[in-house]
């Protein structure tokens, strides 16, 4: 019986992947892909016979040579013997370095103005509106120079702190502000710190456990305990006791002036605080569109049947509006991030040694390897935004809407 | 949109090889200007005047090779090139050629693939401090913050000269000239270092340049002069035998001045002839109009005009000859003879 509704089997014809509507798109699509392999194929092939012709070849062996240059800031070992492959690690770390500084500073700055621009209070959300027109409309590049600029110009130079009444002082004897950069006291671990670190991280520990027993027997009990003043004293107090218990083991080692510069301490340079400084106000004031968004997107009947229950305002907002809000706020936020790591790219202009100015600059430069180090870099801020993407992913998944 | 772009990228790499291959002076003399890479602007060597005009020493090498090209010394084109653009832009056909006091090297010559025409300049690194420093020997500067242009052979000379006194410093990567200047300007570093020669021009520029020391030590054998891509010997040799015609006319006491006189019939003396094409077929050979010199030289004179006007004694930059001074003089420049 089932056969008189089924479609007659007539045998296939070629002109069928023509006349055919079902297999027309895929004859078409076949014609396209083949088109697409066809003139890859060609330039590639094009590219390839005119490298040779020029007598140039692909080749990563100069990456097995000295490099030759020094680089200013360096997370890892690295002299000017070291070879281009290790140059190459000095800037990608100090690429994710300054893409993870910025990332959190700009997640601070954008989510503090994101919530102030909805504030009751005109003055101050007229000036987070401000401070989002005017940031987010100037190509970050400016803003990076502008800043640097001030820097260099503003600050005083080493030289000015020297002498009996020396023009600049540093603060508390500890800190130095310098158009160089800050410099810091530095941590000195003498025997037995161990014990205080371990002690610390152990506190860090007990205060999450602490959260997490308080929010149990709020839960069980319906009884709140306090969780702000406990936190911090966890934070500070086993630490600082242990630090004394055992005699004091780290101490600070303070920068002061000899020769030139300051030594000691820890240097934070100028174009790692003026790119730090220059991505995070710039991408925080997109940040602050998107937390603002997010948060207009939770209805206001929310927060107001929130507060029919008798939650407080700040309850109000870390328990009904903020966690409904970070589903609309974490996509766009993790473009941000993306972005954040690309436009460090621009670290170039303040002689910030990231992986595009050392494999991408003077690496290219000195070898003449164009091809080479782009493509290189090309699969770094490839691999290294597909990361973070994924992970945020992840972030993402765990916080949206769970459907059951 | 990515695979346009892929393409788009392809495309270029395959253009860009190709034309590499074609013959410049053909190209050159259809499009009638040429396209010369310089500086982005060093005061005497190549900057643009009050007028927007370039001028310099190396701008006039630019402006004798469009003279013996195309009999026009006003036929330039100048492409400003930074350190870190100035080989692709060459590489890729941009500019035809580069006259941007550029150092001769073996990897530049040998395996960046590109053909050095001569030195119109013997230069080596030097360093500039302030002078209220106290510092008077490049040996003092352990611990100092110093400003380098990226991209150039100064940056390896740099960490091979503090590496090998043992002494340590701190490196400031800048792009432009102007970019170090302000940086050095603000005491964002405590030294500058490039070529002496360019240190003595941006010096010149400085509001008090009396403020500001070269420190004795020359570190490092700069060889500067125009280059031309690899694979096109032709043009490689109107360049080469156009800066030695240059050099060959204040060897010969052929000035901008005397030119048209000598210029005019056969001289006395047969290399004077052959040098102005009133003997002998040396220009048809390179391909040129048998004046071909005589246009060089009169476009901004000849190599001692040209340095004491842009860059000599008289100048702000106050140079002296130095190496630079004719074989004869007991300098390096030594033309090749014409014949």
């Amino acid at each position: 019986m089932s056969s008189i509704t089924d479609p007659p089997q007539g045998s296939f014809r070629l002109s069928m992947l023509i006349n055919d509507t079902r297999y027309r798109s895929l004859t078409f699509q076949a014609i396209a892909a083949l088109i697409l392999a066809l003139s890859i194929w060609y330039l590639g092939n094009n590219l390839i016979q005119n490298l040779r012709q020029a007598g140039l070849n692909i080749s990563y062996n100069f990456l097995g040579n000295p490099a030759g240059y020094d680089i200013n800031q360096t997370l890892v070992e690295y002299t000017s013997r070291s070879t281009h492959a290790q140059a190459a690690l000095v800037g990608i770390l100090n690429t994710l370095l300054i893409a993870f500084l910025a990332c959190v500073m700009a997640t601070i700055f954008g989510v503090a103005a994101g919530v102030l621009r909805l504030s009751n209070n005109w003055l101050v959300s007229k000036l987070m509106g401000v401070y989002v027109e005017i940031f987010r409309n100037i190509p970050v590049l400016i803003w990076i120079i502008i800043i640097f600029t001030i820097m260099t110009a503003v600050m005083p130079a080493p030289r000015a702190f020297r002498g009996d009444e020396p023009e600049a002082t540093m603060l508390l004897n500890a800190f130095a502000f310098t158009n160089r950069g800050i410099y810091v006291p530095a941590p000195i671990w003498g025997p037995g710190s161990l014990v205080v670190v371990l002690t610390f991280l152990a506190s860090i520990v007990g205060i999450f456990a602490y959260r997490r027993y308080a929010t149990k027997t709020l839960y069980a009990t319906g009884r709140l305990l306090p969780t702000f003043w406990p936190s911090i004293g966890l934070f500070f107090v086993p630490t600082i006791l242990m630090h004394f218990i055992m005699g004091q083991p780290i101490s600070l080692d303070h920068p002061v002036l000899g020769g030139f510069n300051f030594s000691g301490g820890l240097q934070l340079g100028a174009p790692l605080i003026a790119l730090w400084f220059a991505l995070s106000i710039y991408t925080g004031a997109f940040i602050a569109e998107n937390v603002r968004a997010g948060i207009q997107a939770v209805s206001k009947g929310q927060s107001e049947a929130a507060g029919a229950l008798g939650l407080r305002s700040g309850r109000i907002m870390s328990l009904v509006v903020l966690p409904q809000a970070l589903r609309v706020i974490i996509p766009p936020l993790i473009s941000q991030y993306l972005n954040i790591t690309k436009n460090s790219s621009l670290a170039i202009a303040v002689g910030y040694a990231d992986v595009t100015a050392t494999l991408g600059g003077i690496t290219l430069n000195q070898t003449g390897r164009a091809i080479e180090c782009v493509l290189l870099l090309m699969l770094f801020y490839l691999t290294i935004s597909l990361t973070i993407s994924g992970v945020m992913n992840v972030y993402n998944n765990s916080v949206k809407l769970k459907e059951r | 949109m990515k695979k346009t772009a892929f393409y788009g990228a392809l495309t270029v790499a395959g253009f860009a090889a190709s034309m590499a291959s074609a013959a410049t002076l053909d190209d050159v003399k259809e499009r009638g200007v040429l396209n010369c890479g310089v500086s982005t602007g060093l005061v005497g060597f190549a900057s643009p005047n009050a007028n927007g005009v370039w001028e310099g020493f190396d701008v006039g090498v630019c402006r004798a090779v469009a003279a013996a090209v195309l009999g026009d010394a006003e036929a330039v084109e100048f492409v400003p090139l930074t350190t870190k653009t100035r080989f692709t832009a060459l590489s890729a056909g941009e500019v035809d050629m580069l006259s941007r006091n550029t150092t001769w090297t073996f990897s530049r010559d040998v395996d960046l693939k590109l053909e050095f025409t001569g030195i119109n300049y013997y230069d080596g690194q030097g360093f500039m401090v302030p002078r209220d420093l106290g510092v008077s020997s490049a040996k003092e500067l352990d611990g100092a913050t110093v400003c380098i242009q990226t991209g150039t052979t100064t940056e390896l000379n740099l960490a091979d000269y503090f590496r090998s006194n043992n002494i340590s410093y701190e490196p400031v990567p800048i792009e432009t000239n102007a970019e170090a200047q302000q940086q050095y300007l603000a005491g964002a570093c405590d030294v500058y270092t490039t070529d002496a020669s360019a240190l003595a021009a941006t010096r010149a520029s400085f509001e008090a340049p009396g403020d500001h020391i070269v420190l004795p030590e020359i570190v490092s054998k700069e060889p500067l002069g125009p280059l031309v891509r690899h694979g096109d010997s032709d043009w490689g040799d109107v360049v080469r035998w156009t800066l030695n015609a240059l050099i060959a006319a204040e060897e010969l006491g052929v000035t901008s001045a005397n030119i048209e006189e000598l210029a005019a019939a056969p001289t006395g003396n047969p290399e004077v002839n052959r040098l102005l094409g009133t003997e002998g077929e040396l220009g048809a050979m390179l391909g040129l109009d048998a004046n071909w010199a005589v246009m060089a030289i009169s476009a901004g004179g000849n190599y001692a005009e040209l340095f004491e006007k842009n860059i000599g004694e008289n100048t702000p930059i106050g140079l002296a000859r130095g190496l630079n001074a004719q074989w004869t003089d007991g300098g390096l420049l030594y033309s090749p003879p014409f014949r």
